[in-house]
């Protein structure tokens, strides 16, 4: 987790929820407001209200594929979502 | 190249043989080869009776995904054209879910191509299924491999 520089100016993230991981945050999706140094995994613990990150969910920052430690920037729409099932 | 989503019924065969049409027009005589896959709604799975389907999308993120893996298709294989048409909401058993189809110069690259990019809509499209079971519904976890 990196660390939140607290104090400092903070970032909105969009965050987005699909598929079971929507019907298990009750919601598809909410703003948060988070430290001005933070990772995709930082913000999942954010909206989530500290609950660990399902195994094998998938994180997209901006409709692309990050990894979890991948730092986000405000503005930015972070995705968190189950194992894709399409075709 | 013509990549959608759509929520209305999917009519595989007759989107292909419009999109031939046009193809014919713009590369006549320039492919030698098409292979195509339509993937269709079961009502089984994993020994359960599946009564219908719901399927979900991240509109924007998904668009954008089969754009890439029809590009790098198009890239690897060097083919000609790409049409892929998904679709997503509410489906019945019976109803075709994906159209996938590749032009090229020769056979090899047809196959090869259709079938790759197939797997990789599977491993990396952001589509969620959710099975309409006489009990209840379920989220299906993971695709089985293709290979």
């Amino acid at each position: 987790m990196v660390e939140a520089n607290l104090g400092a100016q903070t970032m909105t993230i969009h965050v987005k929820f699909f598929a079971s991981l929507k019907e298990q945050m009750g919601c598809d999706g909410a703003s948060v407001e988070i430290g001005e140094v933070a990772s995709a995994a930082d913000v999942w613990l954010s909206a989530s209200g500290g609950q660990p990150m399902p195994p094998n969910t998938l994180v997209a920052i901006n409709m692309e594929y990050v990894d979890p430690n991948q730092a986000v920037q405000d503005g930015d729409e972070v995705a968190f979502f189950p194992p894709v099932t399409g075709g | 190249m013509r990549i959608s989503v759509q929520s209305e019924p999917l009519a595989p065969w007759g989107l292909l043989a419009e999109y031939e049409q046009q193809l014919n027009a713009r590369h006549h005589g320039k492919h030698g080869a098409c292979a195509s896959f339509v993937g269709t709604m079961r009502d089984f799975n994993e020994g359960d009776a599946v009564q219908g389907m719901f399927l979900e999308h991240y509109p924007g993120m998904t668009e954008k995904a089969l754009q890439q893996l029809a590009e790098e298709a198009q890239a690897e294989y060097g083919l000609l054209d790409v049409l892929l048409v998904h679709r997503v909401g509410e489906l019945r058993p019976g109803e075709p879910i994906v159209l996938v189809a590749v032009w090229s110069a020769h056979r090899k690259a047809a196959f090869e191509a259709c079938r790759s990019l197939m797997e990789d809509l599977k491993r990396r499209a952001p589509f969620w299924k959710r099975e309409q079971l006489p009990d209840g519904h379920r989220w299906v976890e993971k695709n089985t491999t293709g290979y």
